[in-house]
């Protein structure tokens, strides 16, 4: 019976703290549904080019605002092909409104081939590419796969919003990197020097935080200049959007700083004799690791929203740049999307990804809280 | 008790100067002064201005003076008279602009704030003492997607049935009959109407975070021994979970006052600019993107202020209601 307990607690206790943490997480379900669905993201998001059938900028002016096309198996005879394939649209008015009008013609059955040629493209900037995940045979007529329909333009949104969460996605992951060097930073010089420094620290955060997020972010992003470059622009989004977010950082990781100085093993490593640097590589980095890995999930859908909201606005980015919240502009009118509900499918994925981020942060949340 | 709320008064005044300072500089920031936007303004409009026009505008707003000037001419004009300066745009006095927006921007906050905290409290209360039901789970889902779904696409989607189902726009804060109307009941029944669509996508994401709050706290609470003593001297369990539970976890929820009503406030700003509120945020965007900088510099001044105040009041509640807290 003794040697029955002893052994898995043996076994139990030659695991690390990021073995238990891995091991907790891996047992929260939704946790590891949602790290699926942000690997397939990231994975888009690096890949847009090769995942996207076309560019953001490649328009066919003959259909304007095409619905989303339905992807089929089997066609109007009833004939099963394990190919899917679309329909292409034939163009109509109608007779009483007088707009146009796209209905799926069956006599043009469009095949959707897999590692197709189509535009060209660099991948990474670094090698010519011409072959996409999947497509369309580019030779009959001037017909387009439009997989979530197409905008104003005629371009397809499917793209775009691939596109898009190259954009989106990274502006997260940079901003909340920037939040958290500052927040880490000041929180730390904040709980080590104490004192007026700590003061001056602590008021500053409170006033910023007194300071209603989104009008703040609104009017640092209109003071832009509208001379700058997309990609200035990105990075001073990217800036706009930490300068406000590093402030909870901050707080947070004085008030880990403190505890973890003041605690009970570390004090007892320090009588022991050990040296300053083994008390912070041993033990304060360890256990900020979790704690960082916890705030960079949770801190990421804020920042991904702040970027979608500002854009939708019209404050953040802008054209050419593609991203969710630049796509989410044209659902602005209620006229036109009443009529274009696929103009709103961005929304659903940026939905998706917070929902997704939101789940990941609270699983690895319970896993490196010993507590709970 | 008095002495901790002098002293409180009294920090206010550095903070509220501070936050001047950070509005001032948010107004200084873009590029070119609001003067050159001002006359290319007039001149697209066939206005011919002349130059001793132009440098009477720049004497007056004190344009070629150093900032800190611009500053105190700024902050004492809005001290001493109460004057936010003018409006481009407009061409009224800013006050005018912000007194006109600002009732309903403080009845949409209050009624969203009251809103969640009336959804938060029961619900969460009830996750908690009904840990791992099916209610507990269906408001901890519910609740996930509150915080993912940003308030403006919310709105939008909410819009976007009402539009399609019903054929009207579902935006405003009263229907086109009312909307210049003098305030009599039928009006009042129409705002109510139309106000608990901000209510709740304003307050979805808020409720969400203050449900887990309270779910959180009531569990902490419900695992102390004091519980355990109560119930072991024949309480009843009503009276256990409302006078000795839920009466140590409500603090948190006095002091989350602090960040529900700057998140309200911002959050309620881009709901008002999809719903087309008549509330400071739309105001704020225009504002700002036509670099008419005087209004969007006071509005900011303003939110904030109001919300320093607010964290202000939620500090003395919390005070009054945690005897354990001590004022010295």
């Amino acid at each position: 019976m003794a040697t029955i307990q002893v052994v898995p607690e043996k076994e139990f206790q030659s695991l690390s703290q990021w073995q238990l943490m891995k091991r907790r997480f891996f047992q929260h379900k939704l946790a590891v549904a949602a790290m699926v669905v942000l690997i397939l993201f990231y994975a888009t998001a690096i890949f847009c080019e090769f995942i996207a059938p076309y560019k953001t900028t490649t328009r066919n002016s003959r259909y304007l605002y095409a619905p989303p096309q339905r992807i089929r198996f089997i066609d109007n005879e009833g004939n099963f092909s394990l190919r899917p394939f679309v329909y292409g649209y034939k163009k109509e008015r109608d007779p009483v409104t007088w707009q146009e009008v796209y209905t799926p013609d069956p006599d043009l059955k469009l095949p959707i081939y897999f590692f197709v040629k189509g535009e060209p493209y660099r991948l990474f900037g670094l090698f010519d590419c011409d072959i996409h995940l999947f497509g369309i045979d580019r030779s009959p007529s001037e017909q387009m796969l439009f997989l979530l329909g197409s905008d104003e333009l005629g371009r397809d949104l499917f793209s775009r919003v691939v596109y898009g969460t190259r954009i989106s996605l990274s502006i997260g992951l940079i901003g909340v990197f920037l939040s958290l060097a500052l927040g880490l930073i000041l929180g730390g010089i904040s709980a080590i020097f104490g004192g007026a420094v700590d003061f001056v620290i602590q008021r500053i955060i409170e006033i910023i935080l007194s300071i209603p997020q989104i009008p703040l972010w609104m009017a640092l992003s209109a003071a832009l200049p509208a001379s700058w470059s997309p990609l200035q622009i990105y990075f001073a989004i990217t800036v706009v959007l930490s300068l406000v977010t590093w402030t909870n950082v901050a707080r947070i990781a004085r008030g880990k700083f403190l505890s973890i100085k003041e605690s009970d093993f570390v004090s007892a490593a320090r009588s022991m004799g050990a040296s300053e640097w083994w008390n912070i590589t041993r033990h304060l980095i360890p256990n900020f690791m979790s704690y960082i890995l916890v705030q960079i999930t949770l801190g990421i859908p804020g920042m991904i929203l702040g970027e979608t909201s500002l854009s939708f606005l019209g404050v953040g980015l802008r054209a050419p740049i593609v991203s969710w919240g630049v796509l989410l502009q044209q659902a602005q009118k209620m006229q036109v999307v009443a009529m274009r509900p696929w103009l709103l499918l961005p929304a659903a994925f940026v939905v998706l990804a917070v929902l997704s981020f939101n789940f990941v942060g609270d699983g690895l949340r319970d896993a490196a809280d010993p507590h709970s | 008790m008095t002495g901790y709320i002098i002293r409180r008064i009294l920090f206010l005044i550095p903070t509220v100067l501070v936050i001047s300072i950070i509005a001032f500089i948010l107004m200084e920031l873009p590029p070119g002064d609001f003067l050159t936007s001002y006359i290319l303004q007039l001149e697209s409009s066939g206005a011919q201005v002349s130059e001793a026009q132009i440098a009477a505008l720049r004497a007056r707003y004190g344009l070629d003076e150093p900032a800190y000037k611009r500053y105190f001419l700024w902050i004492s004009g809005i001290v001493t008279r109460g004057d936010f300066g003018r409006s481009w745009n407009w061409n009224r006095p800013v006050v005018e602009l912000i007194i006109e927006r600002l009732p309903y921007t403080l009845v949409v906050s209050l009624v969203t704030m009251t809103f969640q905290y009336l959804v938060a409290i029961p619900i969460g209360i009830y996750s908690a003492v009904k840990r791992h039901s099916l209610f507990d789970y269906t408001f901890t889902t519910i609740g996930f997607l509150g915080l993912s779904v940003p308030s403006f696409i919310l709105a939008l989607i909410l819009m976007f049935f009402a539009y399609t189902t019903f054929g009207t726009s579902i935006g405003g804060l009263f229907s086109a009959a009312y909307r210049e109307a003098p305030w009599s009941f039928a009006k009042f029944v129409d705002l109510l109407k139309h106000i608990w669509i901000p209510m709740v996508v304003t307050g979805m994401s808020g409720s969400a975070s203050l449900i887990r709050i309270m779910r959180g706290v009531m569990l902490d609470e419900l695992g102390k021994d004091y519980i355990r003593t109560a119930r072991s001297k024949g309480l009843r369990e009503r009276v256990v979970i409302v006078k000795h539970a839920v009466r140590i976890a409500i603090n948190p929820i006095l002091s989350s006052v602090t960040w529900v009503l700057p998140q309200v406030i911002s959050g309620g700003a881009i709901t008002a600019i999809v719903l087309n509120l008549p509330t400071l945020g739309p105001l704020l965007l225009q504002s700002l993107i036509t670099q008419d900088m005087f209004v969007a510099g006071g509005i900011i001044l303003l939110l904030s202020t109001l919300t320093v105040i607010g964290s202000f009041i939620s500090d003395l509640l919390l005070a009054w209601a945690d005897p354990r807290i001590t004022y010295d």
